[in-house]
């Protein structure tokens, strides 16, 4: 299954090393990673593939949300199927 | 990959427009539970609920985690039960099977406590009407709801008459609520079968064995969307509003199918309503100010309304493979900041609101009046909707709370989603002559419309 990780808030040094080293630890293959500057706020997006974890999406997702505190932003993760469904016909 | 710019509205809209999934609600049909004892009746009512909505919670809880979206209510309708128990009797027992139900599987609302006289009343039908005031105030998440016309069989006036006493009766068996009670309780004019929002839910008799209804949300949404069109004209209103619309009801769709899919039920309908939430920045008032009034409830409110109801049904409709139920724009006055705040200044009034309901779903809901209102006043506002309905083939419904020792210029508190209210002024003059008259006002004409 593909989902979506958003990362938003003020840039700092570390923010990918330390997301991507939480996925590569759950065994989540990252597909596709862009980073940019949207309305003055750090906006990471990354699709991954989370079908080789072991690990269900919502306990990902606590360890992400944990991860995001420590770093000061916002992390989330979403099915990819939700963006499709809402802006694709 | 997706466009990073659909990704963060996405998020955004979940993030600070209080974008959800309103309900989702699973309908039941309770009418292989009939028999004529009531006690084993309740039995399998009880069962058979517990049963099939075992995993509806887990299953929405586990929907919510996985897509990010948050599932607000999970709560269950099931048939009429003044159809279900009418053989068994004893009514009551069938309002605490049903709470305890609703409790063993962790819904917060159960409706379906309810009875269609749009025509006329069996005995049984009558004397189930008597029990909803013990019903719903010895219980907690039972809701219940009555059907008292419909536009083929014009309106039963002596169910009208009766449901202003029960309105009363209900709000003082629960007087130390502030009448709490009859915030579960709706008076319906062609009520609708598969409607998934509480209180007025219920599960047909044409429905099938069990299905799955979706309720969308999303007023935050449409008014941040039509705040980035601030010069649009009318034309441009609509379309940002069928745009929003069409995205909302996807992922309601989304929701819909997967939860039909995991529960192994049948998918039934999404219902499009904007439904609003006391929490500021979920006001479907707001969004009428936000096109141009200073106030809901000034002239112009009305028209904008209108706009607003039907475009989310035309951008709603293509998102979703069934929509049913209400599919409109909800007004109740205390689940809305704005409603509250336009009420609280004076701006919106009963009357006001009444015409508003001739555009939209659903009527005149959630709104607190005086503790001394008389039971015929009630049914007098209660038949009005119940003809603005009739006449227009829409559904209207009055939630009314009289407030027991209360009046204008109070406030009363529900709490949770149902918000607090002000209590509004209602006409006083007299109708109890009108009400009084009973009988049934005959269905109307279907040609000559003008």
């Amino acid at each position: 299954m593909k989902a979506i990780i958003t990362v938003l808030g003020e840039d700092r040094v570390g923010i990918i090393a330390k997301v991507s080293s939480l996925l590569a630890d759950e065994g989540i293959n990252i597909l596709d990673i862009s980073q940019t500057i949207m309305q003055d706020v750090f906006t990471m997006i990354m699709l991954v593939d989370i079908s080789g974890s072991t690990s269900k999406i919502s306990d990902i997702s606590e360890k992400l949300d944990a991860c995001g505190k420590e770093l000061g932003v916002s992390i989330t993760i979403k099915h990819e199927d939700l963006f499709k469904s809402m802006h694709r016909i | 990959m997706i466009n990073p710019f659909e990704i963060m509205e996405t998020i955004n809209m979940i993030r600070e427009e209080n974008l959800d999934i309103r309900t989702i609600t699973m309908g039941i049909s309770l009418l292989d539970c009939i028999g004529d004892d009531s006690n084993i009746c309740s039995g399998k009512v009880y069962d058979k609920i517990t049963s099939c909505a075992e995993k509806l919670v887990s299953c929405g809880n586990d929907i919510e985690k996985e897509y990010g979206i948050p599932i607000i209510n999970k709560r269950i309708s099931v048939t009429p039960i003044s159809i279900v128990a009418q053989s068994s009797g004893d009514y009551v027992k069938f309002a605490r099977a049903m709470d305890k139900a609703a409790k063993e599987v962790g819904v917060n609302f159960i409706g379906g406590y309810s009875a269609l006289v749009h025509k006329g009343y069996t005995k049984g039908d009558e004397e189930f009407i008597n029990s909803i005031p013990e019903a719903l105030s010895t219980t907690n998440l039972v809701c219940s709801s009555v059907n008292i016309g419909s536009t083929r069989s014009g309106i039963n006036m002596d169910a009208v008459g009766k449901m202003g006493n029960i309105i009363k009766d209900t709000a003082k068996a629960s007087e130390k609520d502030a009448g709490f009670a009859c915030a579960k309780l709706v008076v319906f004019c062609n009520a609708v079968p598969d409607n998934p929002f509480m209180a007025g839910a219920f599960h047909g008799v044409g429905e099938g064995e069990c299905v799955i209804n979706v309720g969308v949300s999303g007023p935050g949404v449409v008014k941040c969307a039509l705040e980035k069109v601030k010069d649009g004209d009318f034309g441009v209103i609509a379309d940002t509003i069928k745009k929003t619309a069409f995205k909302i009801t996807r992922m309601g769709q989304l929701v819909a199918t997967e939860a039909s899919k995991r529960l192994g039920v049948p998918f039934g309908i999404v219902d499009l309503s904007l439904a609003p939430t006391p929490a500021v920045g979920d006001s479907v008032a707001y969004i009428l100010e936000e096109i141009g009034l200073e106030k809901c409830g000034a002239p112009g409110t009305t028209a904008a309304l209108a706009l607003l109801n039907d475009a989310v049904k035309k951008g709603g409709t293509m998102a979703s493979s069934y929509v049913g139920g209400l599919s409109g724009a909800f007004i109740p006055v205390s689940e809305d900041a704005g409603m509250i705040a336009a009420a609280r200044s004076g701006a919106l009034s009963l009357e006001k609101l009444e015409a508003m309901t001739c555009v939209c779903s659903v009527g005149i809901d959630m709104v607190v009046v005086p503790g001394d209102t008389t039971a015929d006043t009630i049914s007098g506002i209660i038949a009005d909707e119940a003809a603005i309905g009739m006449i227009n083939s829409k559904t209207t419904a009055v939630r009314l709370i009289p407030a027991c020792g209360k009046k204008v210029g109070d406030t009363v508190e529900f709490g949770g989603l149902l918000g607090s209210g002000p209590v509004m002024p209602v006409s006083k003059y007299n109708c109890s002559e009108f009400i009084a008259r009973g009988g049934r006002i005959p269905a109307p004409l279907h040609s000559l419309k003008n």
